[in-house]
């Protein structure tokens, strides 16, 4: 059996081949080969992709290019969702690589926010884990590190570095004994077929009566429509980082391990393919 | 170009995007033209105050809540402080309303924190906010012209 650690290096070090190809309609002074790329899961679309950039300006004028954005079959890449979330949700059950577009024009303003350059994403990633400590430990945690154990955390991610980060991110991961668990777990639920944004409540990992709640006892109680009942065919996905955990693991476990390096669990509803 | 963007987006906004309480607060007229209505500034009646015996939708099932609006610093305040949010508004509509309020430029910065520690983005909802961050029934939102926390 495998340490529970080894999750936490699987979750880091997950890849999404990717293939970007220039939208059709930018102008071009050449054609522009498209550009593969293997992007880290737990990360930000305009955070790994300055070589993207830079390959695709080479073919145009300096006049043609303006903020850089991504699209996925007609939908618009929110860089401020984490890749693999983009990914389970858009184009899960889709043939590798990843095709994504990339545009020069025309930003999507009602879709996407702006992204000016990496401090908007360290200000949004930084932002992420203080709202996921007020749940999990009324800030107590993130309160308590200073300045410099905030820019390891935003280092480590920016630099690939799992030990760096985690060596500050274990102690966003602790709760006191006694308690089994967090005060709340910080989760989004996503769902493909709703133009709704995420939902997110407040949900407990442990019953009052002292047992673990589950992933399934979350999907009951804020998404029921997720949950299949049992004589039926299962429609539907739950999805984080790629794969369905079953429903009976304990949140708790989930939100220490399989969390985004903003510490919240992002999960995906996915309609199931039907082959 | 960018001032352009952001007066398009100002015009998009839906009025009036928030309706102040506490009806006395409400003065300065001119400063909140979304309140300046036909009805002369007089309360519009909430749809459940008919009979007193009619009780309001719990929880989820109320559409608009209530957010207490405090400044931080050296940021000009608003006379009216709590307002009624429609659930599905979100933290960018929140400061375009602000913005307008204090009547700043378009190039000036406003940012909303929560439980003075963190920034919601921007296309964050209130609702999904107040879900998990508010108490006694409203959710509290600093506003600040420079970065204030973080």
């Amino acid at each position: 059996m495998t340490d529970d650690k080894d999750v936490l290096r699987d979750v880091w070090f997950g890849r999404i081949p990717t293939c970007f190809t220039l939208y059709q309609d930018e102008i071009t002074e050449r054609e522009a080969d498209p550009y593969y790329l293997l992007l880290p899961r737990i990360s930000y679309l305009t955070l790994v992709t300055d070589k993207v950039k830079k390959h695709f300006q080479k073919v145009m004028r300096q006049e043609d290019v303006s903020e850089i954005w991504f699209e996925y079959e007609g939908s618009p890449l929110k860089w401020h969702y984490p890749i693999g979330l983009l990914f389970d949700l858009h184009a899960s059950n889709t043939a590798l690589p990843w095709n994504i577009t990339v545009h020069f024009k025309n930003f999507p303003e009602k879709d996407l926010l702006h992204c000016h350059s990496k401090d908007v994403i360290e200000a949004h990633f930084m932002a992420c884990i203080k709202e996921a400590d007020a749940l999990k430990h009324k800030s107590q945690v993130i309160n308590e590190m200073q300045k410099k154990d905030h820019k390891q955390l935003w280092m480590g991610l920016q630099n690939d570095k799992f030990e760096q980060f985690w060596a500050i991110n274990r102690k966003l991961m602790e709760y006191i004994p006694e308690d089994s668990g967090f005060r709340y777990i910080p989760f989004r639920i996503y769902q493909a077929t709703t133009e709704r944004p995420f939902i997110q409540k407040l949900f407990r990992p442990v019953a009052p009566g002292g047992q673990l709640h589950t992933l399934g006892d979350l999907l009951k109680e804020v998404c029921p429509t997720a949950i299949t009942p049992e004589d039926c065919e299962k429609t539907i996905q739950v999805m984080i980082h790629g794969i369905e955990p079953m429903l009976e693991t304990p949140i708790q476990w989930l939100s220490e391990h399989m969390s985004y390096p903003d510490n919240f669990l992002h999960i995906s509803i996915i309609p199931r393919p039907t082959d | 170009m960018a001032e352009v963007q952001e007066q398009e987006q100002r015009q998009l906004l839906p009025s009036p995007p928030l309706s102040p309480q506490d009806g006395g607060q409400g003065e300065g007229g001119e400063d909140a033209p979304e309140t300046g209505s036909s009805e002369g500034g007089a309360e519009p009646p909430p749809p459940t105050a008919g009979s007193p015996g009619t009780e309001e939708p719990a929880g989820d099932a109320k559409k608009k809540i209530d957010v207490l609006l405090k400044a931080v610093g050296d940021t000009p305040i608003m006379k009216t402080k709590k307002w009624t949010v429609e659930r599905t508004r979100t933290i960018q509509g929140l400061i375009d309303f602000i913005k307008k309020f204090l009547k700043l430029t378009a190039s000036e910065q406003l940012f909303i924190y929560v439980n003075q520690s963190f920034a919601p983005s921007p296309d964050q909802e209130v609702g999904t906010l107040y879900e998990c961050f508010g108490s006694d029934g409203k959710l509290v939102l600093h506003y600040c012209k420079s970065q204030a926390w973080g």
